[in-house]
């Protein structure tokens, strides 16, 4: 569904990805983890044309995104959640999910999908007058990710969803990206917390200052000593 | 009633007629600033360009039976494409740079429509035609100018629409998205660009509103008349709270009024200085403006 080909990257004499190729397939959960600085997110934004490629390829359904401009991407059916959210904070709850929706105009499946939203995250809709901007920081990583759903995707990046959450709540988002994804919802899901990563991926790529180093099932990597040994802390 | 009370009243009506000038030139200041972070210090001069497409345009409005205010759309529509030219031209390749870039750009913008208007047509101020004929509104013991009753309304009229837009549809959503973060409206699907420019449009097309409204107060435009008209609405601007828009009419209409009556009461050498005295008390006591950084909407 996506495939990256021999991508890289650099800002300015850094070159930050190096030459990196990976695929998601339809109904899939694939993350990417590696420590700080290793390229993750300027992988993500390089894909959603946030960060302009040196060179290599980036294809969604056979489609080339590097000559497709960044506002157009969510249109295709793919949604990027960044890192640190990115909500507007002085909109409100519910304003912040309908801008999720900006580019759709069917109004009833929208209405449905906020629905959809709320039912997923009760939280928010408790809190839908209220700006966003004051909710906390896992209040904000709900809607985040519930303002990606609202534009419908096929597809969805999500970028260290659990940073900065409580145990408590990282286990409830891991729980709700796992019931996304059965709910048919292909999902990249970019990680610091590699345990939790891999447990409920398919299959999961390691990233090393711009370079692939490894990949392989999620619970494959879970038993590597390797990725034991530099990731997983044991 | 007492004369002295109609008078302060003519004054306080004057100092609304010139606040809602610098109100509707203080949006713009404010909407750009709101949405690239830039002061866009041609915007002053924009308010001359608009003029002078008045000017021009009114001949040939007239020669084809168009009543002459109509010479304010064919400002607008000059003042809009200036704007959106200007940032397409100049400050579009700059918005990765350092902002100060940017801003010295703008200040080379600004020299150069004066340099070029001068050069084209002359720096000796021409005479601007009275367009507007509206009579004279009596209230009671109290006569008020009919272009100062036109230029109030009308202001407000213009900044209720912009509310309006700004809040309740979908392109007013839009901006205030690409205002608060751009990346994440970008990820929403909003062309950054064309709100960048839609913004550039509004600020200038008010801005040329302001230019005849201006030149049917203070009938002598000249390739300066920009940078003093803009340096006080910027001042407005910065009073409300740069960025964002009640801020800059409140702005304006404050200047306005502490213009008019220092003219009136204390002197009219000083008004200037009491209007840039504000400037600076603001920048010591409370930079962020009187509506702050956090309250009220930021475009
Ligand atoms: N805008 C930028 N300008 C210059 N260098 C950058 C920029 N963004 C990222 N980098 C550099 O590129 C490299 C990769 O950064 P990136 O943010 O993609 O890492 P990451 O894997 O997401 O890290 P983290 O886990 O900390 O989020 C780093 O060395 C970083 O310093
Ligand atoms: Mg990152």
């Amino acid at each position: 569904m996506l495939k990256v080909s021999d991508l890289k990257v650099s800002y300015g004499a850094i070159q930050a990805i190096k030459g990196i190729s990976l695929e998601v397939n339809e109904g899939e959960i694939v993350s990417l983890i590696g420590a700080n600085g290793a390229g993750k997110t300027t992988t993500l934004h390089t894909i959603t044309g946030l960060t302009k490629a040196q060179s290599g390829s980036v294809e969604l359904e056979g489609r080339n995104l590097l000559a497709t401009e960044s506002h157009k991407i969510v249109s295709l059916g793919l949604a990027h959640v960044p890192e640190g959210r990115h909500i507007f904070s002085s909109l409100t709850v519910e304003e912040n999910l309908m801008m999720g929706a900006y580019i759709r105009k069917d109004k009833e499946r929208i209405q449905q999908d906020l629905s959809r939203v709320y039912t997923l995250f009760p939280r928010l809709q408790e809190r839908r007058e209220q700006a966003a901007g004051t909710l906390s920081g896992g209040e904000q990583q709900m809607l985040a990710i519930g303002r990606a759903m609202m534009s419908n995707p096929r597809i969805l990046l999500l970028d260290e969803p659990s940073m900065g959450l409580s145990p408590l709540l990282v286990k409830e988002i891991f729980h709700i990206i796992k019931e996304l994804n059965q709910q048919g919802m292909t999902i990249l899901l970019v990680e610091q917390n590699a345990r939790m990563a891999l447990s409920i991926s398919n299959r999961a790529y390691v990233l090393e200052t711009g370079k692939i180093v490894m990949e392989g099932e999620g619970q494959e990597l879970l038993q590597d000593d390797q990725v034991r040994k530099a990731y997983l802390g044991a | 009633m007492p004369q002295e009370l109609i008078v302060f009243i003519k004054h306080l009506i004057n100092g609304v007629q010139v606040g809602s000038i610098y109100a509707l030139v203080a949006l713009g200041y404010t909407m750009v600033y709101g949405i690239v972070k830039l002061i866009n210090f041609a915007h002053g001069d924009f308010i001359m360009v608009g003029a002078y497409a008045a000017l021009f345009s009114i001949p040939v409005l007239t020669g084809i039976g168009l009543p002459a205010w109509f010479c304010v759309f064919v400002a607008v529509a000059a003042c809009a494409l200036l704007g959106v030219v200007t940032e397409k031209v100049a400050y579009k390749p700059l918005r990765n740079s350092p902002r100060i870039s940017a801003l010295i750009t703008a200040i080379a913008v600004s020299l150069l429509l004066q340099n070029l208007f001068m050069v084209c047509f002359t720096s000796s101020p021409r005479p601007f035609p009275e367009i507007f004929h509206v009579p004279d509104l009596r209230l009671g013991s109290i006569q008020i100018n009919g272009v100062a009753v036109l230029t109030i309304v009308l202001s407000a009229v213009l900044m209720i629409a912009l509310q309006l837009f700004v809040q309740k549809t979908k392109l007013g959503r839009a901006m205030r998205a690409v205002s608060e973060d751009s990346e994440a409206a970008s990820l929403m699907g909003i062309s950054v660009n064309r709100t960048i420019s839609m913004t550039f449009a509004i600020g200038s097309g008010l801005a040329a509103v302001a230019s005849v409204m201006y030149g049917s107060v203070y009938p002598l435009i000249d390739p300066y008349m920009g940078s003093m008209l803009g340096l006080k609405a910027f001042i407005a601007a910065v009073l409300g709270g740069i960025g964002i828009i009640p801020g800059a009419m409140l702005g304006g209409l404050v200047i306005g009024l502490v213009e008019s009556l220092t003219k009136a009461y204390i002197n009219t050498q000083l008004a200037d200085a009491v209007v840039f005295g504000i400037l600076i008390l603001v920048l010591i006591i409370k930079p962020e403006g009187i509506f702050g950084k956090n309250i009220g909407e930021k475009v």
